[in-house]
């Protein structure tokens, strides 16, 4: 049994033998250049002979594509080359999205360049290369393409309707993936249990609307036939062998290189169709071509997420246990699944997540993912978790209501208690160590929960509606090869560092997982800085090059502290070791006597400083004369790290949201946030804090504003900054955070993630805060984003 | 045919002579003439405020300004605001409260919240969220933006600075 507080021990022991740093807020050094204006993103690059492209995108959902008239466009002012997608086909293969591990899926293939058919508003269709952006631009208006519309799948409800046109008629239907689970006993359940309570859930498509918009630089030189792609990613191995294999290239002919990212949020770790265009072109023109999508391509062609309806019921009895929860979602995810993640994930992971906080036995969910014309979906931060929680704890809050129980106490009921771990959640879900009773607890006294009952009850007699709404959450982190690498994805799990001692004695520390402003090469700082023994300001990391840093998965599923953080680590310590080493032979000591600490070599017994590492380094690297026969310095040093021990280590935590609505606009505001994470060892309490935050203001935005509107023949309404809202800092509520540390003991560290949970509790907590509100009048709304209008019409104003 | 226009401006305390397109943006030109890259573009619609610059003292955003708009003007970026000092406190703030992820946004958040101390030294925290409501965030949920910002104008009240920010200080 792991029970947390007997763990409580580990997590106040240091992993390292002189701990400054790790479990400490120290500030991100090397971000202190973005303050500055002296980042560099890739639009800031500017490389010899660079040209630029702009793409003819479908302006259609679905349309057959005719002739191309590119006569006109090509003679215009500065353009290099117009390209359709039978060329780009000639050196770049299509690409089918499918896992091998989701039985039955299937999806199209799919061209950089759309060719015969374009089946999405935004996909793109001819290149425009030119050597100005406004020159290529300007020639766009001159492209002329023949084309005719098709009937578009739009709505998803019907798109399994027989009447319905089937987009890709090879596949035989527009049906992506379907999955079917039944564990336990539910049917006799639901028929016998004292209280049944059901709702319909809608999540409204939404995407990340990432600051920086997506975009690269590909530069393709013919004398050494080597391609180098600038890129804003997250995992530039990832696309380093994509490029590979669509472009008939191996490793060593791909350089992927990712500096600055303005924002990834998961939108940034999928490979696009104009990611291969524009390196094709690149190996076309033999010079450098950078795209950088504009804000409506951006919400045209970003991936999307969470287009979801599910209906839902729980069953209960009567003493306030939780017995069964059975879902049914429907899902769609464009024409497309895409490449290489696929766009099944999602639901999959809903499946994977209902009720998973709970210690109910019976659970059944279906799953149907479906094709339709609209922009394809992804992973986009949470994945599913939003959706599977909101779903959840919506359930859950209903039960209570009518069991007439605080929905608080209901919850500590039923949670999985913490002494029951490890365990097999009710999906099959493998669960190492949770924490929820002592993290329920911990919000009770954060939010001093019964004043606040007491203060709403107040204010509803002088007709102010206020609700609190409370969500519990597990979420997937640290995750092995079991979520890609078994279903034949090449997306690595593993990530390894090497920490190198330079010879004043300076530390480099090279990883493949990257920062997109979480902070990772912060806490890797301050990994290494404890575990080599140098101060902070001694470490540099380098991350984001396929040339430079060792193999391995990028960021995605919240594994940059547990997994990147897990091999610095071991790396770091390998190389204390081996500076230890050298130090024993220079001082011709036995190595048991010698410890290492702030950057000197000590004298174990005494304390005694005998020499500084920069004495270390100089005989490590130019007096290696002076040592043994047969004595290595190796102060470079490389360890990979895999958590192989669990599908995925589980992290958990509690949201509440307090909330006020007014009944006769329907208007929302959020009074106060607050949060309770359990991601293990904290690494840095100020950077979970704000990854904690500004996923839960991402998870609001899902809640609250965010949507992709689409008419009735396919076409996005609201694509623009102005007209897709997204949360701004006069309508985000503050937002309190606490820590439980219950680490992981599939590693040293013990860390886990922390970077998606903000987002996953956000959604569900306002929503059931919304409703808690409005109960007393009676109504309640499911159907996210909870609009004014929503609301009205739960309210029967309007 | 070239309809290229002559306009000279200060730069950050530099006199800049250019012959540009009159449908160049500030921004652009900032960026791709003279290789200031500080300012960020986020939307090229005047909504996200990546872009923002100050021209004669006061912010506007570089997408929606024309070059030739500038001709004459004293334009200050995040580069020449960082070198002269007017940002030190604010940028010591942010790095405290880490108030800045991925780091786009903030050239643009910085200038507005510069702008606000100098304008409202005394607002409240609710006035900051409010002032701040023109730049987007993506990454930080404004929280911590807001922390630094009130951190600012309660030691400019004090008559303070705000302490440096140093490694293994």
């Amino acid at each position: 049994m792991n029970k947390p507080s007997d763990l409580k021990g580990m997590v106040l022991d240091p992993v390292t033998n002189d701990q400054r740093y790790i479990g400490h807020s120290e500030p991100r050094h090397g971000a202190r250049r973005l303050l500055e204006g002296q980042g560099t993103y890739i639009d800031d690059i500017q490389l010899p002979r660079m040209a630029h492209v702009v793409f003819w995108r479908s302006p259609v959902a679905h349309m057959k594509i005719g002739k191309i008239h590119t006569e006109h466009a090509s003679k215009m002012p500065g353009v290099l080359a117009v390209v359709d997608g039978v060329q780009m086909a000639k050196i770049c293969k299509p690409w089918v999205a499918t896992l091998g591990h989701l039985a039955g899926m299937k999806s199209a293939p799919q061209h950089a360049l759309a060719i015969d058919r374009a089946c999405w508003q935004g996909e793109p269709v001819v290149a425009v290369v030119a050597e100005t952006r406004a020159q290529a631009e300007d020639a766009l208006q001159h492209i002329d393409v023949e084309w005719e519309e098709l009937p578009a799948v739009v709505s998803m409800e019907t798109a399994l309707d027989a009447d319905t046109p089937v987009i890709h008629p090879d596949l035989g239907d527009n049906l992506c993936f379907t999955r079917s689970l039944d564990v336990g006993n539910v049917d006799e359940v639901f028929a016998t249990a004292d209280v049944v309570a059901e709702a319909t859930f809608g999540f409204g498509r939404h995407t990340g609307v990432t600051l920086e918009p997506r975009c690269q630089i590909a530069d393709y030189n013919p004398g050494d036939r080597r391609l180098t792609v600038y890129h804003s990613q997250q995992a530039p191995h990832m696309m380093q062998d994509l490029y590979c294999r669509q472009f008939g290239l191996s490793e060593s002919d791909v350089h992927v290189i990712c500096k600055d990212v303005g924002g990834s949020f998961g939108i940034k770790v999928h490979a696009y169709p104009d990611d291969f265009a524009t390196v094709g072109l690149a190996m076309m023109l033999e010079r450098p071509v950078k795209f950088v999508a504009d804000r409506l391509e951006s919400f045209t062609s970003d991936i999307h997420a969470r287009e979801h309806r599910i209906k839902g019921r729980i069953a209960a009895n009567k003493a306030g246990d939780i017995l069964a929860f059975e879902i049914d979602d429907l899902t769609a995810i464009g024409p497309y699944s895409m490449f290489p993640r696929t766009s099944a994930i999602e639901g999959n992971q809903v499946v994977n997540l209902v009720g998973g906080p709970y210690k109910h036995q019976n659970y059944r969910a279906k799953l149907n993912v479906v094709f339709q014309n609209k922009t394809p979906t992804c992973q986009y931060r949470g994945v599913g978790h939003p959706i599977a929680c909101a779903v959840t704890e919506g359930l859950v809050d209903l039960a209570a209501q009518k069991l007439q129980m605080d929905p608080l106490e209901f919850r500590k009921r039923n949670v999985i208690p913490d002494d029951a771990y490890p365990c097999s959640g009710i999906s099959g879900i493998k669960l190492e160590v949770l924490s929820h009773e002592q993290c329920l607890r911990t919000i009770e006294k954060m939010m001093d929960y019964s004043a606040l009952r007491k203060e709403q009850a107040e204010l509803r007699k002088k007709g102010i509606y206020r609700g609190i709404g409370f969500a519990t959450l597990i979420e997937l982190t640290n995750p092995s090869p079991a979520f890609y690498g078994v279903g034949g994805a090449r997306i690595a799990s593993q990530d390894g560092a090497t920490v190198r001692m330079d010879p004043s004695g300076v530390v480099s520390v090279l990883i493949g997982v990257g920062e997109q402003g979480q902070g990772t090469e912060g806490i890797y700082t301050q990994i290494a800085a404890d575990a080599v023994g140098v101060p902070i300001d001694q470490v540099r990391v380098i991350t984001g090059d396929t040339d430079v840093t060792p193999y391995g998965g990028g960021t995605w599923a919240s594994r940059g502290a547990g997994v990147g953080g897990e091999a610095v680590l071991l790396a770091s310590q390998a190389l204390q070791e081996n500076i230890i080493k050298l130090a024993g032979a220079i001082l011709n000591r036995p190595v048991a006597e010698l410890t290492a600490r702030r950057g000197y070599i000590l004298d174990k017994a005494t304390g005694e400083q005998l020499l500084p590492f920069s004495e270390v380094g100089r005989v490590g690297y130019f007096r290696t004369d002076t040592l043994p026969a047969g004595f290595s310095a190796d102060l470079m040093v490389t360890r990979h790290y895999t958590q192989k021990e669990y599908p995925f280590i589980f992290t958990n935590g509690v949201q509440a949201s307090y909330v006020e609505v007014d009944p006769d606009t329907g208007f929302v505001k959020l009074l106060k946030h607050w949060a309770v994470e359990d991601c293990g060892r904290v690494i840095n309490p100020m950077l979970v804090n704000e990854q904690v935050r500004g996923a839960i203001v991402q998870g609001i935005g899902g809640v609250l504003f965010e949507e992709c509107l689409y008419d009735e023949s396919g076409l996005l309404r609201n694509g623009s900054m102005a007209d897709y809202l997204v949360p701004m800092a006069n309508e985000m509520p503050d937002i309190e955070v606490a820590h439980v540390e219950t680490p992981t003991q599939s590693s040293k560290l013990g860390a886990k993630g922390a970077g998606e949970a903000g987002t996953a509790g956000a959604p569900g907590a306002v929503q059931n805060a919304i409703n808690d509100a409005l109960a007393p009048l009676n109504a309640s709304v499911f159907d996210q984003p909870i609009t004014c209008e929503k609301i009205l019409r739960a309210l029967k104003k309007i | 045919m070239s309809l290229k226009k002559k306009i000279s401006m200060t730069v950050n305390g530099r006199l800049v002579n250019a012959e540009i397109e009159p449908r160049r943006h500030l921004v652009d030109f900032l960026r791709e003439d003279l290789h200031l890259k500080g300012p960020h573009l986020g939307c090229e619609q005047g909504a996200c405020g990546a872009c923002t610059v100050k021209v004669d003292g006061q912010i506007i955003r570089g997408c929606l300004f024309l070059a030739v708009q500038a001709d004459g003007s004293v334009v200050e970026t995040v580069e020449g605001l960082t070198k002269n000092g007017v940002l030190t406190d604010l940028q010591e703030s942010f790095m405290r409260h880490n108030a800045m992820q991925c780091g786009f946004c903030s050239s643009g958040m910085l200038l507005a919240a510069a702008e606000l101390i100098e304008k409202q030294p005394k607002a409240t925290r609710e006035q900051v969220r409010e002032w701040i409501s023109g730049n987007y965030c993506r990454c930080t949920g404004y929280h911590s933006i807001v922390d630094a910002i009130i951190d600012v104008l309660d030691a400019r009240a004090k008559g303070q600075k705000i302490k440096p920010v140093l490694a293994d200080a």
